[in-house]
């Protein structure tokens, strides 16, 4: 199952044409950008690991694809996605996030019932790759 | 990836998408290819990149230099003829534009190197043509683990345009083999090999000291192209320097002191520490404190349009250097 997060995930998978304008455009707006990866997909999941520090003052796309594809090198079977933070308004905020890489295989997510008292359901989304140890979860062990 | 990529079919990479109708037609940006047998108008392309006025205005704008401006002039015309040949399906290996400015105080290696970052850009080399200065502070940590970062933070802001380095023989300490200088040297390399299509790098410093750095370093020797040596400006190019720089801040020399200057020219360039151009702007400016002073201290308050710009010889006269002997005056050489 091809999960769907962020900012163009019901597109096909940007190309790295793509990926580069996106990143441009970000630049444009004055908004540093972040590397980050992960590979526990779960939606809940909000705190990726960090690739490197945020990146502040570039001009070029160039700089955050090389990390993003220094960051893909390194873990080719996680999820990787680049943040955009728009601090324009003086707080925090997420202006951009974008997926830029994914396991070739994705065996998607279960839903587990749990009945409790006077017979109410209660649902909860588990991640087959999960079930695996942190860095061994996608690709061939 | 799979462990046994000998018998799975390699994976895409990320994004890859099949062909279809859509994607097989050409999505290029740019110039439009020529066919077979067609010509390309090379003066409406000069036109179209601005390259010209460029260059005219490096001319214009920069006096003297004349080696350093018939290599630009080279290298824009390759990087045009480069595109031309794209349009006719020519490959065009990206060209090496690493440089090396050499040359003594004051010669304008900073200012040709910010008009190269805009050169480049017009001509679709670089991306974004900003210029990032820096010095061996910038490149260098202070305690181990600390290079790395910090070179690759400078590369990264540089990326797009020019990283201008310099005094770059700084990097190497020969006396001090442990030095961490030798660390952002090897990753200067490494990315000044494998991301040429992303920055360029010119490093600038004076011949002899840059001379010895190469000899030291000969992978940065050999990854440069262009070894561009900035010459002393002679007399004359420092009057008309002078004259710029009086000419843009909106003041103009009196007849007399126009010879004035000129003396103080050649007295001030036979002196130690003569910083070429850097030395002329310092006398402009001294000369136009002295010029406020004298008309401050007027006792007819009554000044024209004409005395508030124009710089007499009185202006360049109370300077230090007509005070001091001169070193290489051969008049007082014959008395000595």
């Amino acid at each position: 199952m091809r999960i769907t997060q962020g900012t163009f995930s019901y597109l096909p998978d940007l190309s790295d044409d793509e990926i580069r304008a996106q990143i441009q455009y970000a630049l444009d707006q004055g908004w540093p950008l972040s590397v980050e990866f992960t590979d526990d997909p779960h939606p809940r999941n909000t705190y990726w690991e960090m690739w490197g520090l945020p990146m502040f003052d570039l001009h070029d796309a160039g700089a955050v694809q090389y990390e993003v594809n220094e960051c893909r090198k390194a873990h080719p079977e996680h999820y990787i996605r680049v943040n955009a933070y728009d601090a324009t308004k003086g707080r925090q905020t997420t202006a951009l996030s974008f997926i830029v890489n994914r396991p070739a295989d994705e065996p998607g997510f279960r839903v587990d019932r749990q009945e409790v008292a006077d017979r109410r359901i209660r649902y909860t989304t588990h991640s087959y790759a999960t079930g695996r140890p942190e860095g061994a979860r996608y690709g061939t062990p | 990836m799979t462990d046994n990529p000998g018998d799975a079919p390699a994976r895409p990479p990320f994004g890859a998408r099949r062909p279809s109708a859509e994607a097989a037609a050409p999505e290029r940006e740019g110039p439009e290819p020529v066919p077979e047998g067609g010509t390309v108008n090379l003066s409406e392309a000069r036109k179209q990149s601005g390259v010209d006025d460029m260059l005219a205005a490096l001319d214009a704008e920069l006096v003297g230099l004349v080696p350093v401006k018939t290599r630009i002039r080279e290298i824009a015309a390759l990087l045009l003829i480069d595109s031309q040949r794209a349009r006719f399906g020519l490959t065009a290996v990206r060209p090496n534009l690493h440089m090396c400015f050499t040359g003594g105080p004051g010669t304008g290696k900073t200012t040709v190197a910010m008009r190269m970052a805009e050169l480049l850009r017009r001509l679709g080399y670089l991306h974004r043509g900003h210029l990032v200065a820096v010095t061996r502070e910038e490149l260098v940590g202070q305690y181990v683990g600390h290079t790395a970062p910090k070179t690759r933070e400078v590369l990264k802001r540089a990326m797009g345009g020019v990283l201008f380095i310099d005094e770059a023989y700084y990097l190497y300490r020969a006396e001090n083999e442990r030095d961490y200088g030798q660390e952002s040297i090897e990753i200067l390399l490494q990315v000044m090999e494998n991301q040429r299509e992303d920055l360029v790098v010119i490093l600038a410093g004076y011949k002899d000291r840059m001379d010895s750095f190469f000899q030291s370093n000969p992978g940065m020797s050999s990854r440069i192209a262009h070894h561009i040596d900035f010459p002393d400006y002679t007399i004359d190019e420092l009057v008309a320097i002078g004259d710029l720089m009086i000419g843009e801040t909106g003041y103009e020399l009196s007849e007399a002191g126009r010879d004035t200057f000129l003396d103080y020219l050649t007295r001030r360039s036979r002196q130690p520490r003569f910083a070429n151009a850097r030395s002329v702007r310092n006398a402009v400016e001294r000369a136009r404190l002295r010029h406020a002073n004298r008309l401050f201290s007027l006792d007819d308050k009554e000044v024209t349009k004409d005395d508030l710009m124009r710089l007499e010889p009185a202006d360049f006269l109370a300077s230090r250097v007509f005070s001091q002997p001169d070193p290489g005056d051969p008049a007082q050489h014959g008395e000595q």
